[in-house]
């Protein structure tokens, strides 16, 4: 059951991904991306992640991606023109990036033999004090450690999407002069 | 995963599934007599009795009509966009949860498809994917108007997305659960523990905030700009026909159920009566169906029209019989829960008519002020209150 | 069989990456050059994901949230420079966008 499921949407993914590099438009290219985030929204489940599951579509698919598709439609960019491109690029690039591949699933597998598993529930993590014990990706155990090991981290992010936030407000409004 | 457990869940599909279909049909209706009404004319009338029958009629009309595809559209994506609205707006009433756990046959299950432990993130994503519907609808269909439709609507969704998310919470922080089922069980007791009213801060901003941004979340009046029909002819689906219409006309209603049935989950305690059993609120729904009988009947006593002498006794002692049905021991247990809980989620959707019916639309500059410049500062302001509040009284 | 060996999630995590790179250096459409790194931001999320479990602890779900957090912010300022580059150059085509060559 897991392995069907790991395989069905693996395969989607990769599809998906695929279909994000050999498409011409870039709101085709938005859509399969948007496929490629829903699918590992799904594995993250398989892996017992629920709030990042839920945080990567509420915020990838649902917020990024809708900016992105937006763009688009604003700028209406056209397919995009093949010219300039080099073939040797294409044809040398393509089979060094299977071998580079083929590789790395090599050691892959050497590093992580094939008894190392995953399966759906087996993420679990001692229980939080006053809580019944939950998959170890909920909101609970992943707030808790949130708020109190990555306190630092998580305040600096909040102060990088302020500046983030000025930015665009500079660079997207009317020139004054 | 034993059988039962499969039987009863795809029972429970089903079940769902039908009654959600013909109260979105339905939900037509009540709005068209609720706006006829408010604009003091009797709406429509001719099919069936009191117009019952309408839904069926525009189901049978919408089937038929032609399904045509316009020329020069992004053939693909033209089609999927009212697929992925439909989808994306049936998809969160699978954690919605209608009532407590029951026991059916001697098997304990949820009046809910799945508890899910995420289920109030689950809803905030698949309603966050919902956008894709219109804005690609608007894209796809080479239509500077739909494109502007489009546009709109994203740039609306986005916006109100925040607020929204914000005032959700809020109520969150009170109650400490994402699951749907443990939210509404812990506002058990009386309408004072209600979310509401409950706890070191009542939630009444954030209720208006949530309900606020649903209104901008469904594209309704007054901020219905992505179909503005008199400036935009009508925005995202002008070139849409048929069934493909039908889709976001469905996926509309649909997510105004959606969002009505959080309001009631999060904010007016699901399920729960307003006061506790003892004090007889178990009596209230049969009062109520057997009262609507009683008018029914004699109204039809002193009819006005010569069809309503027998169309109104035969309402009359319908809801006689769904008073009966409500005082019965065997069948009260599971409808009293229901009964509150549509009573609650038809209250939030009779407002969004009311809301229809009585305010014209926004501009679109004002549309994007008033959410940045005042909904989001005061959404986090409350929960600011809120957070502060809860820390210091737990 | 419902147990995945680790390396599978590992091993998609690498394809996937390796197709952003692809679009990232193939592609000459400035947003599809944005969506690739997108693309290769959430195949590394899927191995922080993959090694928080194999490891049973939850530090790796809060990198991939770190991850988001970053891609969200980015995104912002991306797009908006491409709106302004959009503005003054009237194309999206990074061959075009070359003013600092010479």
């Amino acid at each position: 059951m897991d392995v069907i499921l790991f395989l069905i949407f693996a395969i989607i993914a990769v599809v998906c991904a695929i279909n994000v590099v050999v498409q011409t438009h870039p709101i085709s290219s938005a859509i399969s991306l948007v496929g490629v985030m829903g699918s590992l929204a799904v594995l993250y489940l398989l892996l017992g992640a629920e709030f990042i599951a839920a945080a990567q579509v509420i915020v990838y698919a649902g917020a990024i991606m809708v900016l992105f598709v937006f763009v688009i439609m604003l700028l209406n960019a056209g397919a995009e023109t093949k010219k300039g491109q080099s073939t040797m690029a294409l044809f040398l690039g393509v089979p060094l990036l299977a071998g580079l591949l083929i590789v790395m699933s090599w050691y892959l597998q050497g590093w992580f033999p094939a008894n190392t598993t995953v399966h759906f529930g087996g993420f679990s993590l001692p229980a939080l004090p006053g809580k019944v014990a939950e998959s170890g990706g909920s909101a609970h155990q992943v707030g808790m450690a949130l708020f109190t090991t990555y306190l630092l981290p998580f305040e600096v992010t909040s102060v990088l999407i302020l500046i983030a936030i000025l930015g665009a407000i500079v660079l997207a409004r009317k020139e004054m002069d | 995963m034993d059988l039962t457990f499969v039987v009863i869940s795809l029972i429970k599909i089903l079940v769902v599934f039908a009654v959600l279909m013909t109260t979105l049909a339905y939900l037509q209706w009540v709005e068209r007599k609720v706006i006829a009404h408010i604009q003091v004319r009797p709406g429509p009338y001719r099919v069936g009795p009191h117009g019952l029958l309408q839904p069926l009629a525009d189901v049978i009309k919408l089937l038929t009509k032609e399904d045509l595809v316009p020329p020069y559209v992004n053939k693909a994506l033209y089609l999927a966009a009212p697929f992925l609205a439909i989808t994306m707006a049936l998809l969160s009433i699978s954690v919605i949860p209608f009532g407590p756990e029951i026991t059916v046959f001697g098997h304990q299950t949820l009046m809910q498809l799945t508890d899910l432990n995420i289920g109030v993130l689950f809803v905030l994503a698949v309603s966050s994917l919902g956008v894709y519907g219109i804005a690609l609808a608007g894209w796809s269909s080479n239509n500077k108007y739909a494109l502007i439709g489009g546009l709109r609507s994203s740039a609306q969704m986005i916006s109100y997305e925040l607020p929204m998310s914000l005032a959700i919470a809020a109520p969150l922080l009170i109650s400490n659960t994402l699951s749907l089922h443990d939210l509404v069980m812990r506002q058990e007791g009386s309408i004072l523990s209600w979310n509401l009213l409950h706890g070191p801060f009542p939630q009444i901003f954030s209720f208006i905030i949530f309900l606020i941004a649903a209104f901008a979340e469904t594209n309704r009046v007054p901020f219905d700009l992505p179909e503005a029909e008199n400036e935009l002819v009508a925005g995202f689906h002008t070139e849409y026909s048929s069934m493909k219409f039908a889709s976001f006309f469905m996926a509309e209603y649909a997510n105004m159920i959606t969002v009505s049935s959080m309001a009631t989950l999060l904010f007016l305690g699901g399920w729960m009566a307003p006061w506790p059993e003892k004090y007889g609120s178990s009596f209230v729904p049969a009062v109520i169906f057997a009262f609507a009988g009683v008018v029914a009947l004699y109204h039809g006593m002193h009819a006005a029209r010569r069809r309503d002498k027998k169309t109104l006794p035969v309402f009359g002692i319908i809801f006689l019989l769904i008073a009966v049905v409500f005082v019965l021991p065997i069948t009260q247990i599971w409808l009293i829960p229901l009964f509150w809980f549509c009573a609650k989620t038809g209250a939030i959707l009779f407002t969004f008519m009311w809301v229809r019916g009585t305010l014209p639309r926004f501009r679109y500059d004002q549309l994007m002020g008033f959410t940045w410049k005042f909904l989001f500062p005061v959404a986090i302001l409350n929960l600011l209150v809120t957070g502060f509040l809860v820390a210091w009284f737990s | 069989m419902s147990e995945i060996p680790i390396s599978w999630f590992l091993t998609l995590s690498a394809i996937l990456f390796a197709l952003g790179v692809a679009g990232f250096l193939f592609r000459r459409n400035i947003i599809t050059v944005f969506m690739s790194i997108e693309l290769m931001l959430n195949a590394v999320n899927l191995s922080f994901i993959t090694f928080s479990y194999k490891l049973q602890k939850v530090d790796g779900h809060l990198l991939a949230f770190f991850v988001m957090v970053v891609a969200a912010a980015e995104a912002a300022v991306g797009l908006a420079i491409i709106l302004t580059v959009f503005k003054n150059r009237a194309t999206l085509n990074i061959d075009e966008i070359d003013s600092m060559k010479n």
